[in-house]
């Protein structure tokens, strides 16, 4: 009974609900004039642009003709004929699956680590972790694992006697991959690490004086009891950056290990993207490589969402 | 209490042993080391003269140290029409600009987004974070068209406006803005402040931590940015451009290009030391009270 009242007013006041509709968006004119100024060069540069590119997945396009429409032949393609791709969705899984959530947890424990320091020295430790993500080294990783007996990993193994010859660190299709997950963990610590270091400041420290009086004993209580629940938003934030970082990886094994990488074991999708799409110019189908990348990364972030959503609500 | 007080405070909190601070300490000495070691070869590299590169075994300081790669990157770059002081002023000119309007307008949208309800909110909240998800190289061909259709091209002001509304500054500001109890804002409606003041007055200056990271990541990614796509007259071309256009051509040149990754570096990092600062001095005498 009750439902079927409910649905009746619903029925009745269409015109009704219309009306309020544009009442409360007049009553919110502060709001939209509060974002306006975002909104107007967020529509422009960001919006607009991704509108565009939204159907060039069902095209053939390569920029020097205006684009032909294809229906879905560069997905079938995709999933049906090109093995490359087939490799790269293999590499992309194993390397955000080992990069992401590493990189996440060493994000949170680190910079809850520094947040136990006394204050002098937090400054020193968040610049030193987050070095490496302002820093653009290629070059010298590459000295490092370079494959004469003066990169300093060889020399250090050889000298150590680890070894005897030194390794193919870059070319050699065993290490590859290695080397490359080696970098990028290295240069993670980034957007949200210090996203969550802001989180960490951002406790009121009365929180920890009230805990201490209710009774918490040591620094996991106060973790699980007072820390995590007040960081959702930033766990949150911290994730979604993961995501991306993990899921478009691809600059740092084509400077790294060059491209395409030996026997494509770096081959990664947004590699592949890059391959069709500013080797070969073929942009319709370099876009489809997107928004197939593009689908894994928003399944993943909901995922995330609903993990966290105990906390961030 | 005084600030010094407020710290020892701090160090007094629950449970708090002396030998756990310590044991954490080394730890993170040790971590730490491993995230240094390559920049501290890329600052050693810099100066070390062209014949040590290539000594077995490397060494891992310069036994005469030179400042020669730094002085081939400058005359590298000054050899170009332009004066070298030109680049730095537009890189200088673009970093405070973007950084500037980032900050004020992300604050401003992301107070409203966060906490204010009206028709549309939620789907904008959405769309921020589809924003950062999506990644297409297609995106800088349309950019490119958009750009063009407003006469954007060759124009320094391509420099600033596309990244002035950052979808991930607004995420950041949006998710630490949503911590500050609902109760302060109305109490400040009903005191009749406007949204604009209850954004600046109340909601940013406690938000300092958020701030200064957006800050930094503003300034971060303005400095870095390669607009060489947009801006073709070499009067209006930034730092990134030139340099990567003087260190490129391989180990050869491996001394300049680490002489110039640790110049590019200079300033985002002393950004860096400056904002957290803040931070922390902010911190020993704030916190969001209801």
């Amino acid at each position: 009974m009750a439902e079927i009242s409910a649905e009746n007013i619903g029925k009745r006041t269409k015109k009704e609900q219309r009306r309020e509709f544009w009442r409360s968006v007049k009553r919110s004119k502060e709001c939209y004039g509060m974002i306006a100024p975002f909104m107007l060069f967020f529509i422009i540069f960001t919006v607009i642009p991704v509108i565009m590119s939204l159907p060039m997945g069902f095209t053939d396009f390569n920029m020097a003709e205006p684009p032909k429409f294809v229906g879905l032949s560069n997905y079938a393609t995709l999933f049906l004929s090109d093995k490359v791709f087939i490799r790269s969705i293999r590499v992309t899984l194993v390397f955000a699956l080992l990069t992401g959530p590493v990189s996440y947890v060493l994000c949170f424990l680190l910079a809850w680590l520094i947040n136990e320091l006394p204050p002098k020295l937090r400054t020193l430790f968040t610049l030193i972790f987050y070095a490496p993500s302002m820093a653009n080294v290629y070059t010298v990783w590459q000295l490092i694992f370079s494959g004469d007996m003066n990169g300093y990993a060889n020399s250090f193994l050889i000298n150590t006697g680890l070894i005897r010859a030194p390794i193919q660190w870059l070319t050699d299709g065993r290490y590859v991959l290695g080397v490359t997950i080696v970098v990028q963990l290295w240069i993670s610590l980034g957007a949200g690490f210090l996203a969550l270091r802001a989180g960490f400041q951002n406790i009121d420290r009365s929180l920890y004086e009230a805990g201490a009086i209710e009774g918490i004993r040591n620094r996991w209580q106060e973790l699980r009891y007072i820390i995590l629940p007040s960081m959702g938003p930033q766990l949150m934030f911290a994730a979604v950056m993961q995501i991306v970082s993990s899921f478009t990886a691809g600059t740092v094994a084509q400077n790294l290990v060059g491209f395409p990488s030996t026997d494509y074991k770096a081959h990664t999708i947004m590699t592949h993207a890059y391959d069709y799409g500013w080797v070969r110019f073929e942009m319709g189908y370099a876009s489809a490589i997107c928004m197939v990348l593009f689908a894994a990364m928003y399944i993943c972030s909901r995922l995330i969402s609903r993990l966290l959503g105990k906390y961030t609500d | 209490m005084t600030n010094t007080d407020k710290l020892k405070a701090s160090n007094r909190q629950a449970g708090r042993k002396h030998g756990g601070t310590i044991a954490i300490g080394l730890f993170l000495a040790v971590t730490g080391l491993f995230m240094v070691l390559p920049i501290y070869l890329t600052i050693v590299m810099s100066v070390k003269p062209v014949e040590e590169l290539f000594i077995f075994p490397p060494k891992l300081y310069a036994v005469r140290p030179t400042l020669d790669n730094f002085r081939d990157m400058f005359r590298d770059l000054n050899s170009n029409r332009v004066p070298f002081s030109r680049y730095v002023f537009n890189s200088l000119a673009v970093t405070v600009s973007v950084t500037v309007l980032q900050c004020i307008f992300s604050s401003m949208a992301a107070f409203t987004l966060a906490k204010c309800k009206f028709p549309g909110s939620k789907a904008i909240n959405n769309i921020i974070v589809v924003a950062l998800l999506y990644q297409s190289n297609v995106i800088c061909i349309m950019q490119y068209i958009v750009m063009s259709k407003l006469h954007l091209i060759d124009n320094p002001l391509a420099l600033i406006l596309p990244s002035v509304a950052s979808p991930m500054g607004l995420f950041l500001m949006r998710q630490s803005i949503t911590q500050i109890p609902d109760a302060m804002i109305e109490a400040a409606k009903v005191d009749g402040a406007g949204l604009f003041r209850i954004c600046w007055q109340i909601v940013i200056p406690n938000q300092k931590p958020a701030l200064m990271t957006l800050m930094i990541f503003a300034f971060q990614g303005a400095w870095n940015m390669q607009a060489g796509s947009w801006v073709f007259k070499e009067q209006y071309k930034t730092l990134p451009t030139v340099v990567t256009q003087a260190a490129a051509s391989g180990l050869a040149k491996a001394g300049v290009a680490m002489a110039a990754a640790v110049f590019m570096l200079l300033p985002p990092v002393i950004f860096f030391m400056l904002a957290q600062r803040q931070v922390i001095e902010t911190m020993a005498h704030s916190g969001i009270k209801e």
